[in-house]
């Protein structure tokens, strides 16, 4: 396959960056979409010039560090597939693509594709977490869980973190990734003691950090590589608003 | 050096309550004072930093990843094995010991093994409580599979995503603590040196990948919990970013490698398609449970696998290995294979591929449901969509990953599997306590070489990171960090740290200043083939011999060759992979000297002139029952020390699956 390349260049943060066109031969349609990247930072490497950077590790879909915006989409054109999953074979010979970092106010570029994406580690210091010290627990079948609420709750933690639902949304809104984690832990028995404060200040921490609010469009969920659906938001609403209304109550 | 194992006396299931009993204790008004320093945030540094931290330490974690939960734990997807007998089939803490130490082809510590299995269901507690959502019974209670080299359901998981939810549970309880002040994070950071003050590790170089400068960061403790080193094989299971810097560093300070040459490949990942490929994809050992391994009986039989009829399939797991089928251990499945495909059983483009076929399950699963569903008389393709439904629910994940990657359909026609390089037993040597053989330096995780032998049991890699961060470094870095109390906070100005960071800075610019011809990937890709094909799942002599002498070629070439682009000072990535490869190119050479001085087969360690007349590994107990410790020289000469392992309980046999 030739594969015409527009990829985003950007020196720095302060940068005003741009668009560069590359051209690649032989492109096989095994090859994944990173594979790709490789073989065209090879080749620039030996023209002398500056490979693009871009995030990647485990490339098996499941650390969500990859993150490229692909012909206007986040992670490329297959559904619920990360873009160190999606494979050549999705192209035509001849196609151009166009690739740029996720683009948010929240995540500011450091080079190239390569975004920061602390804000949603800042996020889950705020409370995506269920307080317990190692070694008081109870016996992990003290407490048993309904099956369809532990599915429900694991298909909530299949989130990966990878910013795709802020990439897509037009508000930079985060609550994909925000309710993914609300919703997980307020459907397990071992969430509930910190079911409201947890709710509360998770969205207060996505709002500090400037990502947008919900406008309930869905694209976010379109685009989830895991598939995670707005659903969830919908849970994490109920919760704040449970929440906010209970917050100077005595139970 | 004699090297001390320090285990406790006393009998084999009292070793560790005695230890705990009498350990010395650190208080909470002086942990506050104590700065400890982590490297790695898969689930053994993620793990320690938040029980550490809850302790009242103060913590600093650093990983190179954008974020601590990126940490390649979160790829393992089958489960985590614990000893909780949930399914009354005759499981126990002793069985989970003997099982492991017996998968290891009896080249662990005992001692060491059964604090694994003791702790194990403590994990299973805790994860639950930090809400960890695994899979559960209609009744609610958590359910179990089968691995492989065990006989009892004792895997609990989150369908082919148990790294995953255990890492994000532990990121959350670290995360927790940032919160609440008592770990920093430093992500997008490279530990690139330890720094000895007075013999004792007192901190660390690392380089902030995002603007190339390098760091002090002083400690009273430094704990590596940095992973394995698979990635000296170029293609393997292991994210792209895996690598030996961290422990080879600590090795060069002083710390000995022990059993590098014990490593772990994988029978069932997908089959490399090109030359281009970047890494390969494991595919649970989770689907053994169901899935039957087999080749067609008929040399380059060219029939699609789906019109090869039953009794023109050779099923050669079973047929090897009655009595456990399938789940035979990783190695023992990973030879077989090799054995079918070399002598030209192979499937697939390439030949070298068996199948692993789900049919038969979806056959069993698919008549149970419609027994369950009241259906009288079902067809055969009402009983396959059924079937189909439980083997979407149980690994589903993992069948769109196979699709995703091959183009093909693993639910109508079989998934075609190959072994790839997985997991390194070996690794940093450490003692009971997990310290390495330089005082204050520990090792927890894959980066040690303490509890699988020559061969890891799936499911277990999980368990030991855990048991490691959460349930033993609690109590034995106490042990060293109570003679520390008096110790003030460790200043980065101290010569030691200026002498690291100078050296670090060196060997950057010498790395920058090559400017040859080759990119850095290149000399990884020809380092993974010559340890594929001479160090690989066989290995002899003389390839070894071959092997050693391509590998200090090549590492003489690639110091005079490798062309690194763009500059120091900012973000790098071609730099980063540099500074990994050379240390690679380092370890390869001592991989290879262990493999050819252990004149014996055992677990994943298969030396072709060691084999029973079935093709089984041979073990040598009488010259070989020790653990290899190897202290690095000056780059070209390694010396080894031995510490002999002494089993008191079990009794090494030859391991029989059959």
């Amino acid at each position: 396959m030739h594969i015409t390349l527009k990829v985003w260049r950007q020196k720095n943060q302060q940068d005003p960056g741009h668009f560069e066109t590359y051209q690649l031969d032989n492109v096989n349609e095994d090859m994944s979409f990173l594979e790709m990247f490789d073989v065209l930072n090879d080749k620039l490497i030996r023209e002398g010039k500056d490979p693009v950077a871009f995030d990647h590790d485990c490339r098996e879909g499941i650390c969500g560090m990859c993150s490229m915006y692909i012909n206007g989409r986040p992670h490329g054109p297959l559904k619920g597939t990360t873009t160190c999953q999606l494979h050549m074979r999705h192209f035509k010979d001849g196609d151009t693509i166009v690739v740029e970092p996720w683009r948010a106010a929240a995540f500011p570029v450091i080079k190239d594709l390569v975004v920061d994406r602390s804000a949603f580690d800042r996020i889950m210091q705020a409370g995506g977490f269920i307080s317990v010290n190692t070694g008081s627990a109870p016996d992990a079948n003290t407490i048993p869980v309904e099956k369809d609420k532990a599915d429900a709750a694991f298909a909530a933690a299949a989130c990966i973190g990878c910013g795709a639902c802020v990439a897509a949304c037009k508000n930079s809104s985060a609550m994909l990734f925000v309710s993914a984690k609300i919703a997980q832990l307020a459907l397990l028995p071992q969430g509930q003691p910190e079911r409201k404060t947890r709710v509360l200040n998770m969205i207060a921490q996505m709002q500090k950090e400037g990502f947008g609010s919900c406008s309930n469009i869905g694209s976010c969920e379109a685009e989830c590589p895991k598939e995670i659906p707005i659903t969830f938001i919908a849970k994490a609403n109920s919760e704040y608003l449970k929440a906010m209304l209970a917050a100077d109550l005595p139970e | 050096m004699e090297l001390d194992a320090k285990i406790p006396k006393g009998a084999l299931e009292d070793k560790w309550k005695h230890y705990k009993d009498t350990v010395r204790l650190v208080s909470p008004a002086n942990k506050r004072r104590l700065e400890v320093v982590i490297v790695g945030t898969g689930l053994a540094g993620a793990s320690a930093a938040a029980s550490l931290a809850e302790l009242g330490y103060h913590v600093k974690v650093f990983c190179f990843q954008d974020s601590p939960r990126r940490a390649h734990s979160i790829a393992a997807q089958g489960g985590i094995n614990a000893a909780k007998n949930y399914q009354n089939d005759g499981d126990s803490v002793f069985r989970l010991f003997y099982d492991t130490i017996k998968g290891g082809d009896y080249r662990s510590r005992e001692a060491n093994v059964y604090r694994l299995a003791e702790v194990s269901a403590d994990i299973i507690d805790h994860c639950v409580a930090l809400g960890v959502p695994f899979a559960r019974e209609y009744g609610g209670l958590l359910a179990n599979r089968s691995f492989g080299g065990v006989q009892v359901q004792r895997t609990f998981y989150a369908a082919g995503q148990t790294g995953q939810q255990l890492l994000l549970g532990a990121y959350s309880a670290m995360q927790r603590q940032v919160a609440l002040g008592n770990v920093e994070v430093f992500a997008r950071h490279e530990m690139l040196d330890l720094v000895l003050i007075d013999g004792k590790a007192r901190g660390i170089i690392a380089r902030n990948l995002v603007t190339g400068e390098l760091e002090r960061h002083a400690g009273h403790a430094v704990l590596l919990a940095s992973g394995g080193y698979g990635n000296v094989f170029y293609l393997s299971t292991n994210a792209m970013g895996s690598n030996v810097t961290a422990s080879w560093k600590a090795h060069k300070r002083g710390a000995y490698f022990a059993n590098p040459c014990f490593t772990q490949i994988h029978p069932t990942c997908i089959p490399v398609s090109g030359d281009y490929q970047s890494k390969l994809t494991l595919m649970s050992e989770s689907l053994r449970n169901d899935g039957r391994v087999w080749v067609p009986k008929k040399k380059d039989d060219p029939r699609k696998p789906t019109e090869i009829p039953e009794e023109e399939r050779d099923y050669f797991l079973e047929r090897r290995y009655p009595a456990f089928g399938n789940l035979v251990p990783r190695d023992v499945a990973s030879r077989a294979a090799k054995e079918r495909c070399d002598a030209g059983y192979g499937v697939g483009p390439s030949k070298m591929a068996v199948y692993l076929d789900f049919r038969s399950a979806m056959h069993r699963y698919g008549q149970a449901e419609a027994h369950r569903l009241g259906i009288a008389h079902p067809t055969e393709d009402q009983i396959l969509n059924l079937g189909k439904q439980i083997i979407r629910e149980k690994y589903g994940n993992l069948f769109e990953m196979y699709e995703r990657i091959t183009g093909e359909n693993p639910y109508e026609t079989p998934m075609r599997i190959y072994p790839a390089v997985h997991y390194t037993m070996g690794g940093l040597w450490v003692d009971y306590e997990l310290m390495t053989t330089i005082p204050g330096l520990y090792a927890l995780g894959e980066c040690n070489f303490s509890d699988h032998g020559a061969n890891r049991l799936g499911a277990s890699a999980l368990m030991q990171g855990l048991a490691d961060g959460f349930f033993i470094i609690p109590y034995t870095i106490g042990n060293y960090l109570a003679d520390e109390i008096r110790t003030p906070k460790i200043s980065t100005d101290h010569p030691a740290f200026a002498q690291a960071e100078r050296e670090v800075k060196d060997r950057i610019d010498r790395l920058m200043s090559v400017q040859g011809k080759e990119t850095v990937d290149y000399y990884h890709r020809h380092l993974g083939k010559i340890m594929w094909d001479k160090c690989g799942m066989a290995r002899n002599a003389r390839g070894l011999q071959e092997a050693i002498s391509e590998i200090q070629a090549l590492r003489e070439e690639f110091w005079k060759n490798v062309r690194v682009p763009g500059d120091a000072n900012s973000l790098n990535p071609e730099l980063e992979k540099a500074g990994r490869v050379a240390d690679f190119l380092e370890l390869a050479e001592l991989i290879c000297i262990d493999a050819l001085h252990r004149n014996e087969s055992c677990g994943g360690h298969f030396r072709e002139e060691y084999q029973t007349p079935d093709g089984e590994a041979l073990r040598d107990d009488e010259h070989f029952a020790y653990v290899a410790a190897w202290e690095y020289q000056d780059g070209k000469n390694y010396t080894l020390h031995k510490e002999p392992l002494q089993f008191e309980v079990v009794h090494p046999t030859q391991r029989s699956y059959k």
